[in-house]
């Protein structure tokens, strides 16, 4: 029963990773046929000064997304509480942005965002607060895009961490509760510890997730009449890896190029993802 | 994922078999082009499901005289024609008829993925004349027509009539030059009740294109080898809406990102908008702008100018029924297809004196002004692969609009970014 999944593995995978790997290193014309360049394409990646960029973009947004966790882990210690009522309705509500389309979200966040007509500069100024334009000022977008990215991932990272709460033995608690721990203590010393292989797991996802993001920031960065929002004052500081190559390839029909940028992005993920695999061994408890 | 060894043979056995149904089922999907009584089945693509009543009913008409051939339509969404029709074309299935715009008409001509219309011409059954000359241009490469114009759209000056009456402004009319634009839009800007002169986007067709055309400047040299960004002419023509900009007459660049500029002009705080043929339907339905606005022809610079844009039908070059399919395309160009464009509305048909039913179709405008304008448009500039080159233009000349870069660096940075994107074509 392993064969079927493997063959659809290697045909819709594995294979299409050799041909990208194959045309990072050629030239296509726009309607097929490609001529073999060798490695002019990783050449021309590193002279083009919107890589790094788009490279540094894409690492702070995953950095900020790792914030999320903590809040994640909170949220669920908080719902889990024994005795809290309704938890199923909060369960539903958090979990609701993670079913909801990215596309929807971006569109329904833009109009919250908008400088000059929206909700967030709306309940900002019954502060006396003059609020941004999120959407379109090159130095704030990222962190509003980032906010978006949080809120989603909320809901997923926290039922993982709900199902990991429900398997600590309750006699943990009880104990720490004789021996005069407080509900901080009690926290950090026996929530966060017996909770680590699920932290490591959404800490392993939520990085890939965040290399790869695409969705959100083409919505909120598109604006019509301008291919790929490139008339976005603030694309330069959003575009991420995965925008770059969407852009390469299929907005300026440079295919080779946009598959070396995939390629990056592979290498990417790959030694992130090792690099995780190797600290776990230091923080994480597998009870 | 580990196969034990008794397994082989079954994964064998499901790999040949999964390779049978998938060759089925690619037969099948072959087998749809030629039925054995003769008839023809031609698939037609579009975009725009508002046109998608004409369409069919285009196709009504012509299936009535031509009983053998069945046309289908593909509706395909906007954003995702392009990198549709380019996959399909790679894999020799894109459709018979589709529609073609002036950005990717060279890139489809010069790949060979279009079917010249020369023997339409020649034969006298599409006569050019018939169309606008510039538009007719666009789908001309190196000296073969590839499309038969369908529609076209020209740019405007829209202006707020109750924000000129307040200012107490004579109303732009076709006397207007360069110079009149910015001293209206000074009076015309008041930041405390959020009103402004103008909308001064960094758009193309609708903006910076028109007027490098009207100081006498160039995109793209005539032989497409070259950009027109480092010319003087095409400098002052940018720097005519830099200088807006400057003068904070036009609200802020991020201001007209997070809230796209025709819903500025809508809501009635903006008096002038530099706006297409195609805006005119939606005004006639806001509730502000369909009283408050009227248009004119674009103010004058070193000389007239209008940049013209419009679609053509086009005949994929590897269609199974080339006769059929170019005979289809023919009659999307004739007066009666054009008539049955011009009930809806929707857009300008191409076919030269079908354009009055569009004019009269909202009296309340002056839309005489962009047809008036055809005497001297430009077509919109585009080459081998428009894309490479156009979608720089907004990263580049942005922070010359924020004010942020000057915009002779800006100009000079895209003629750089501009020939190199050429010399790649060639």
């Amino acid at each position: 029963m392993v064969t079927p999944m493997t063959i659809g593995l290697m045909i819709f995978y594995l294979w299409p990773v050799a041909q990208t790997f194959f045309y990072s290193f050629t030239k296509s014309g726009p309607f097929g046929g490609h001529t073999w360049i060798g490695t002019a394409n990783y050449r021309a990646l590193l002279d083009e000064p919107s890589v790094g960029q788009a490279v540094a973009n894409t690492l702070l947004y995953t950095i900020i997304q790792l914030a999320g966790i903590p809040l994640a882990v909170l949220l669920a210690a908080l719902l889990n509480q024994r005795g809290l009522r309704g938890r199923s309705v909060y369960r539903t509500l958090y979990f609701l942005p993670v079913v909801t389309m990215p596309v929807a979200v971006a569109m329904l966040w833009r109009w919250m965002y908008n400088g000059d007509y929206g909700l967030v500069n709306q309940l900002l100024s019954v502060i006396g607060v003059q609020g941004a334009h999120w959407a379109s000022d090159p130095s704030v977008a990222l962190y509003a895009l980032a906010a978006i990215g949080i809120w989603m991932a909320l809901g997923y990272n926290m039922v993982i961490f709900l199902a990991g709460l429900q398997g600590i033995p309750a006699t943990y608690y009880e104990a720490a509760a004789i021996d005069g721990a407080g509900p901080a203590r009690t926290f950090f010393r026996i929530t966060v510890p017996l909770l680590s292989p699920s932290i490591f797991f959404a800490t392993v996802l939520t990085v890939i997730n965040s290399l790869q993001m695409f969705d959100l920031a083409y919505m909120m960065m598109s604006t019509p009449g301008s291919a790929a929002g490139t008339a976005n004052p603030a694309l330069p500081r959003v575009r991420t890896i995965s925008y770059l190559f969407y852009q390469k390839a299929f907005v300026e029909h440079d295919l080779g190029f946009g598959a070396a940028v995939a390629f990056v992005l592979l290498a990417f993920i790959l030694v992130m993802t090792i690099l995780q695999f190797r600290l776990q061994r230091r923080w994480v408890h597998y009870a | 994922m580990r196969t034990k060894p008794g397994m082989k043979r079954r994964g064998t056995r499901l790999w040949s078999s999964s390779v049978v149904v998938g060759l089925l089922l690619s037969a099948t999907a072959c087998g749809g082009g030629a039925a054995d009584d003769g008839k023809v089945e031609l698939s037609y693509r579009i975009w725009d499901k508002n046109q998608m009543p004409a369409m069919q009913r285009i196709i009504e008409k012509f299936q009535a005289t031509h009983p053998k051939v069945h046309i289908t339509i593909q509706l395909t969404a906007n954003q995702e024609y392009w990198t549709k029709l380019q996959a399909d074309a790679t894999g020799g299935s894109a459709p018979d008829v589709f529609w073609m715009n002036g950005p990717h008409a060279q890139l489809y001509a010069a790949n060979g993925m279009l079917l010249p219309l020369s023997d339409s011409i020649t034969s006298g059954r599409v006569k050019p004349a018939n169309y606008p000359e510039a538009l007719t241009r666009i789908y001309s490469y190196q000296g073969t027509q590839y499309g038969i114009p369908k529609d076209f759209d020209t740019v405007g000056l829209w202006y707020n009539k109750k924000l000129f009456d307040a200012a107490k402004l004579a109303y732009p009319d076709d006397t207007w030059t360069w110079q009149n634009v910015a001293d209206a839009a000074r009076k015309l800007t008041d930041p405390s009740k959020g009103e402004y002169g103008i909308l001064a986007p960094p758009f193309n067709q609708e903006n910076y294109y028109d007027t490098i055309f009207q100081a006498g400047g160039q995109v793209i040299s005539p032989d497409g080898k070259s950009s027109g960004y480092d010319q003087p002419a095409t400098l002052s023509g940018l720097r005519f809406w830099t200088d807006l900009m400057k003068a904070g007459v036009s609200p802020s660049l991020k201001s007209m990102t997070d809230t796209y500029p025709t819903q500025l002009f809508e809501s009635g705080k903006i008096g002038m908008y530099y706006g297409g043929s195609w805006n005119a339907i939606e005004f006639a339905k806001n509730d502000v702008t369909k009283n408050d606005v009227d248009v004119t022809v674009l103010p004058k610079g070193a000389k007239r100018a209008v940049v013209i844009h419009g679609l053509a039908n086009v005949v994929y070059a590897k269609t199974k029924h080339p006769k059929e399919a170019t005979q289809f395309a023919e009659f999307l160009g004739s007066k009666d297809a054009a008539d049955i464009q011009a009930q809806t509305g929707a857009v300008i048909p191409a076919f030269t004196g079908t354009q009055e039913a569009w004019i009269t179709s909202m009296p309340q405008f002056h839309l005489r002004a962009f047809t008036d304008q055809l005497a001297y448009a430009v077509p919109f500039p585009g080459s081998k692969n428009t894309d490479a080159w156009q979608s720089k233009e907004a990263a580049i000349f942005g922070p010359a609009w924020s004010g942020t870069k000057d915009i002779t660096a800006a100009a000079q940075e895209m003629a750089t970014a501009m020939n190199a994107a050429l010399r790649e074509e060639q």
